[in-house]
């Protein structure tokens, strides 16, 4: 008797688990499906009392026009190098300094250390008027190196990565050393192929990291031909305060490379990004 | 000497050292630690144009400190915390407790949730101003209201909160959820012979747990809603005439710095804004004291 009716509570917890979890979907999925149904209505049609749920017919137009309006292949292009060269950087010297950090024994290691730390604990919006009046002193603003400029190195990138060359046994190192290998070929080619998951997980947090950000890329690239997908988006923002078939079109376009990746992805995302939290 | 205590092998040692992380520390030094300085220095000055600046004192904090902008963009920074942090961290907890609860599709709900941390925010807020419309916007028509969510001063804090939640709430859920699963199965097995309710449980073993989990998720988020620039910005351009009712401190600095070109009292509203979020963490370091539980 007792059993039954803890059975049936539990039925209840699992329909209500259920029940709060599709509501919660719909919640988040709402904002996207929205933006896509309006994206394919007419003008006029999207600003319809009653509004219509699903387009009467469906239009592309509102995509040529979104490509019209921005030089979307130049921007996706920008932000792929962006994002290309930050990865690269934030890859190479992450490991190498993280390496060194972690295995290593060198003097002034600590006062070094800290100056990582430090740059971590600080908002980037500190380094900001500096950064730009560098590159525009450099008179490289407007280039895709100004996108680069600020990712070059990665303080997070090297906290993170010494915290996986923690973790793997000292001893490993040790015996390539003693096979031969110089600390350079212990670390190229006895270690770094260890942290795949790690570099992985830099990757992926580096390269999400760039394509939101706003601040750095509006400051520095004022020309539309050198923006990037989020900078670029930023400016139809004023353009255009009636036409949101466009506004949507031309948001799915920014959004649809990294959704596309993120879903073919998505374990190494998820997990790759919250291995890196905290920042 | 010291140099020569050092073995040949341990002295090559060094050397590597040296090389392997110079590529890092000289960028952090050009990149961040001298415009760090230049940034301090700069709060001090008047910009004068052309990257020229005259020493002022401290002629910038006066200006902004006697700003009733200033003022307001300080206010709304702490506002958008306490409406944003709070709520944010309850929702995730939530999400994630239903994650981890015995259900299929998991990973199909975690997709979900997590969708908005890989868009960025200069998308999706267009979207959320489209819902938000005050004319034609959706919400409006569903509930029968007519108020301008993002133009009205009285509206327009809370719709940026509630985009804010939207965007974190997955992420933050899937942190939590990597600290829910962390907890020995075998503590509610004991719990439950003792017959304790669900609610107790969570108070009594959920909740202390997970407590070291959520202060990191707080930290975060906390310093995160400081920061926070662009999806305000993408939300209320500033010509809307609400902008000065949601402005953030960071909003103010961009503005200040980049469009009047007033370099100074930028840097002066970011060194404030590092100020401030030394405070918070002096605050949380000595409140975690009180609730974090490190014991387990």
């Amino acid at each position: 008797m007792k059993n039954r009716s803890l059975e049936a509570s539990q039925k209840r917890m699992t329909v209500i688990t259920y029940a709060a979890l599709i509501i919660g979907a719909l919640i988040m999925v709402f904002p996207f499906v929205w933006m896509i149904l309006t994206s394919l209505k007419t003008v006029p049609e999207s600003m319809q009392v009653p509004p219509t749920i699903l387009p009467k017919e469906l239009i592309v137009s509102n995509f040529g026009e979104a490509m019209k309006s921005l030089p979307f292949l130049k921007l996706y292009l920008n932000t792929g190098l962006m994002i290309f060269f930050r990865v690269i950087c934030a890859v190479a010297f992450s490991s190498m300094a993280g390496y060194a950090f972690a295995m290593l024994e060198f003097r002034g290691k600590k006062l070094l250390f800290g100056i990582v730390l430090v740059q971590m604990s600080l908002p980037s919006q500190i380094f900001i008027i500096p950064q730009y009046q560098m590159v525009a002193k450099m008179g490289l603003a407007n280039t895709i190196f100004a996108l680069v400029f600020p990712g070059i190195v990665s303080a997070f990138g090297v906290f993170f990565l010494r915290q996986t060359y923690m973790g793997i046994p000292k001893e490993i190192g040790e015996a390539a050393y003693l096979d031969g290998c110089n600390q350079w070929q212990t670390f190229y080619k006895v270690m770094f192929p260890l942290t795949g998951t790690s570099v992985a997980a830099l990757t992926i947090f580096t390269a999400v990291f760039a394509y939101s950000d706003l601040m750095w890329p509006l400051v520095v690239n004022s020309d539309l031909n050198m923006m990037t997908l989020s900078s670029g988006l930023a400016t139809l923002r004023g353009q255009f305060t009636t036409n949101f078939p466009v506004l949507m079109a031309g948001s799915l376009l920014a959004m649809l490379p990294m959704v596309i990746l993120y879903l073919i992805f998505q374990k190494q995302f998820i997990e790759g990004i919250a291995s890196t939290g905290g920042k | 000497m010291v140099k020569n205590k050092l073995s040949p092998a341990a002295r090559r040692e060094e050397n590597w050292g040296w090389i392997m992380v110079a590529p890092t520390i000289i960028g952090l030094v050009v990149l961040n630690l001298w415009p760090f300085v230049q940034t301090i220095y700069t709060s001090f000055c008047e910009h004068l144009g052309f990257g020229h600046y005259k020493f002022i004192g401290l002629g910038n904090y006066a200006e902004i400190f006697s700003n009733a902008e200033f003022w307001k963009a300080t206010w709304n920074t702490i506002l958008f915390c306490i409406l944003t942090v709070p709520v944010g961290l309850f929702l995730s907890l939530l999400v994630a407790m239903l994650l981890n609860a015995k259900i299929k599709f998991k990973g199909g709900f975690r997709t979900i949730f997590f969708l908005p941390m890989v868009c960025a925010p200069a998308a999706v807020t267009m979207v959320w101003r489209w819902i938000f419309n005050g004319e034609y916007g959706i919400l409006n028509q569903v509930m029968g209201t007519h108020v301008g969510w993002i133009t009205d001063p009285r509206f327009v804090m809370l719709s940026c909160a509630i985009v804010a939640i939207w965007s974190n709430i997955g992420y933050d859920a899937v942190l939590l959820l990597a600290g829910l699963q962390n907890i020995p199965k075998t503590l509610y097995e004991a719990n439950s012979i003792d017959g304790a309710g669900k609610v107790k449980q969570f108070f009594t073993i959920t909740l202390p747990m997970v407590s070291p989990t959520l202060f990191v998720v707080m930290i975060m988020r906390l310093m995160s809603a400081v920061k926070v620039y662009d999806l305000i910005y993408m939300m209320v351009e500033d010509t809307n005439p609400a902008v000065t009712s949601v402005q953030s401190l960071m909003y103010l600095f961009y503005r200040e710095s980049f469009i009047a070109g007033s370099r100074g009292t930028g840097s002066a509203i970011v060194i404030w804004t590092v100020l401030l979020i030394g405070l918070v963490t002096v605050i949380q370091f000595y409140g975690q004291k009180k609730w974090v539980n490190y014991d387990v």
